[in-house]
């Protein structure tokens, strides 16, 4: 089963949920980091960084003895990465996505890829956990990509939970494209609601079985619950508003192991994901 | 003219209840939403909208099935596994993109010995220009799934930059996009300081080295402040300590209140309200100096 965990908005708990579910779970899994520019997962779950592989995108190096300047390559390019405005072809590297076009309309053959570093994936062993960062490097713009390699590092046999960056675009879709479940986290609060709407439009426009966590319960109203009710959205669980879990969180620790009292919570959360992953849908 | 842009590494932290604030305290402020992806500052300044325009952002592969004849080039040519297999009802073999991971690079549509696949503009979104009781405010709306959100922020922000320097006003305040990749980087052209609102956690520490670092790599002025700071004090020295050694000036610090939460439930901005907290804010929007 692979279960995906995003939210509309940053920072209303995806990784504290991530990191203390993946424990509760009690068994044998790989939780794999996909918010490559803010990857957070291993502060959380130490273990020595046991492999790390080095992510890259091909883009187009041009051969100056061969480019005759004919601009066929900047005419194809959709993003303005290479450009030959009547002289050797430019490439602008940050720009690219690695498409490959460029070096296959190019009349001339003066065109071929090379690897360009764009971050890192690192694996490493928590107990039980498998954990898979993606890093991407500072300065590189392009995070579905190395998205794409974390992902390709999965284990088809083993559960997996994938922590998607914020937000409801293209890193993110590139994330649960193709997981079984998605928790959508959120808080009881005006951009909470707001945020998740965003992200049930997402996860139902992707087709994906899904439900909610409320976190911080308390902090708020019932908003996010009437909304819920109204739209048929199952809340799997409700974690409360407990400074004593930000003061956790803030260093580092896992909520199961500092505040025993709320193990039982995700615990039945797990149990729950189960039994919608074996078939008991949304 | 100045522009601050405010920005967190990881969202959630504060960002936009603080980017709210200084909307308010500013004299003669333009407000950019940069946030596109969860725009959020609307819910607080109450934008009376203006105009609208829609946001088209490059091409979507679309293969017209009567031309295709299932021989799969444009599978084979497509690096970002967007095209999909499929069977015709008479068992025949097609194609079909998925829009949702079609990148728009035209690789497909240029190599197609049918000429089978059209390649129409697509509709990414769209972004408004509003009034709000702060000033004029840019706002914009990404629809779902949809990619270049780097492209959206660059909009916001020109258009911010335009009605600033047209109605003269002196500075522009941007809520900015959370994580260190295309949209951040998009927001900070242009920008006279960068403040990162951050939180007393480990994962706060670590997101604030890299936009620090983001915001170095780009030669950017940057000031850093701790929300929630006396959730964790010892955290709060240490990332104070980091910041000040990596060249950010230390703006302050933000106690954690309650009342933050019960501003946003009212639609006010923190500073609007008698929150404890307001004078923290406040001492922050006079050390930037903007
Ligand atoms: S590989 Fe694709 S994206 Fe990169 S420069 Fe060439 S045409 Fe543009
Ligand atoms: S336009 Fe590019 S990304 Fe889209 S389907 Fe064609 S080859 Fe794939």
């Amino acid at each position: 089963m692979i279960l995906a965990i995003a939210s509309g908005k940053g920072g209303t708990g995806k990784t504290t949920l991530a990191v203390n579910l993946a424990h509760a779970f009690g068994r044998p899994l790989q939780l794999l980091d996909c918010d490559v520019e803010e990857p957070n997962g291993q502060l959380f779950l130490p273990g020595d960084a046991l492999v790390e592989e080095i992510v890259t995108i091909p883009v187009p190096q041009v051969d100056e003895s061969l480019c005759d300047s004919c601009g066929e390559c900047g005419r194809f390019c959709a993003y303005h990465a290479i450009v030959s405005f009547g002289a050797k072809a430019l490439v602008f590297a940050e720009m690219c996505h690695g498409c490959g076009g460029c070096a296959k309309v190019c009349p001339q053959k003066a065109i071929r890829e090379i690897p360009k570093r764009i971050g890192v994936v690192e694996k490493r062993k928590s107990g039980d956990i498998v954990l898979l960062t993606g890093r991407l490097d500072v300065g590189q713009a392009m995070a579905p990509p190395l998205i794409r390699a974390v992902k390709e590092c999965l284990n088809q046999n083993m559960p997996a939970i994938l922590d998607a960056p914020p937000g409801t675009s293209c890193p993110v879709i590139v994330t649960i494209r193709g997981a079984d479940f998605v928790l959508l986290v959120t808080e009881p609060t005006p951009f909470g609601l707001h945020d998740l709407k965003l992200a049930v439009d997402m996860v139902r426009e992707l087709r994906i079985p899904f439900g909610v966590v409320v976190n911080r319960v308390g902090s708020g109203d019932d908003r996010v619950h009437v909304y819920c009710r109204r739209e048929n959205v199952p809340i799997l669980a409700e974690i409360p508003d407990d400074r004593r879990i930000a003061e956790a969180y803030s260093r580092g620790n896992l909520i199961v192991e500092a505040l025993p009292e709320y193990r039982d919570l995700f615990a039945d959360l797990a149990k729950k994901l189960l039994k919608a992953g074996n078939g008991g849908g949304g | 003219m100045k522009k601050l842009v405010v920005i967190s590494g990881k969202g959630g932290t504060g960002k936009t209840s603080v980017a709210a604030s200084f909307a308010v305290l500013a004299e003669r402020p333009v407000i950019a939403d940069c946030d596109v992806d969860a725009a959020d500052l609307h819910l607080v300044l109450a934008p009376r909208i203006r105009e609208r325009h829609d946001f088209t952002s490059g091409h979507q592969a679309v293969i017209r099935q009567q031309d295709c004849n299932g021989c799969g080039t444009c599978s084979e040519v497509c690096r970002f596994e967007a095209v999909e297999k499929k069977n015709r009802e008479n068992g025949a073999v097609t194609y079909v993109i998925d829009p949702v991971a079609c990148e728009g690079c035209g690789v497909c549509v240029r190599f197609c010995p049918q000429r089978a696949i059209d390649f129409p503009e697509s509709l990414c979104g769209e972004w408004m220009v509003s009034e709000t009781r702060c000033g004029p405010m840019v706002h914009a709306r990404l629809g779902i799934a949809a990619e270049n959100s780097g492209k959206l922020v660059s909009i916001v922000r020109r258009e911010a930059r335009r009605i600033a320097e047209a109605e003269n006003r002196s500075v522009i305040i941007v809520d900015g996009p959370p994580g260190i990749g295309c949209p951040v980087i998009a927001s900070l052209t242009g920008a006279t300081l960068v403040l990162v609102v951050t939180e007393p956690t480990v994962s706060g520490e670590h997101d604030l080295e890299r936009v620090l670092a983001l915001a170095r790599h780009f030669n950017m002025p940057a000031a850093v402040c701790v929300n929630k700071w006396d959730i964790n004090p010892e955290m709060t020295e240490r990332i104070e300590n980091m910041a000040g050694s990596s060249g950010a000036k230390i703006a302050g610090r933000i106690r954690y209140d309650r009342a933050v939460t019960a501003a946003q439930m009212q639609e006010r901005a923190v500073v609007e309200t008698k929150a404890p907290c307001v004078q923290d804010i406040q001492h922050i929007w006079k050390q930037l100096g903007l």
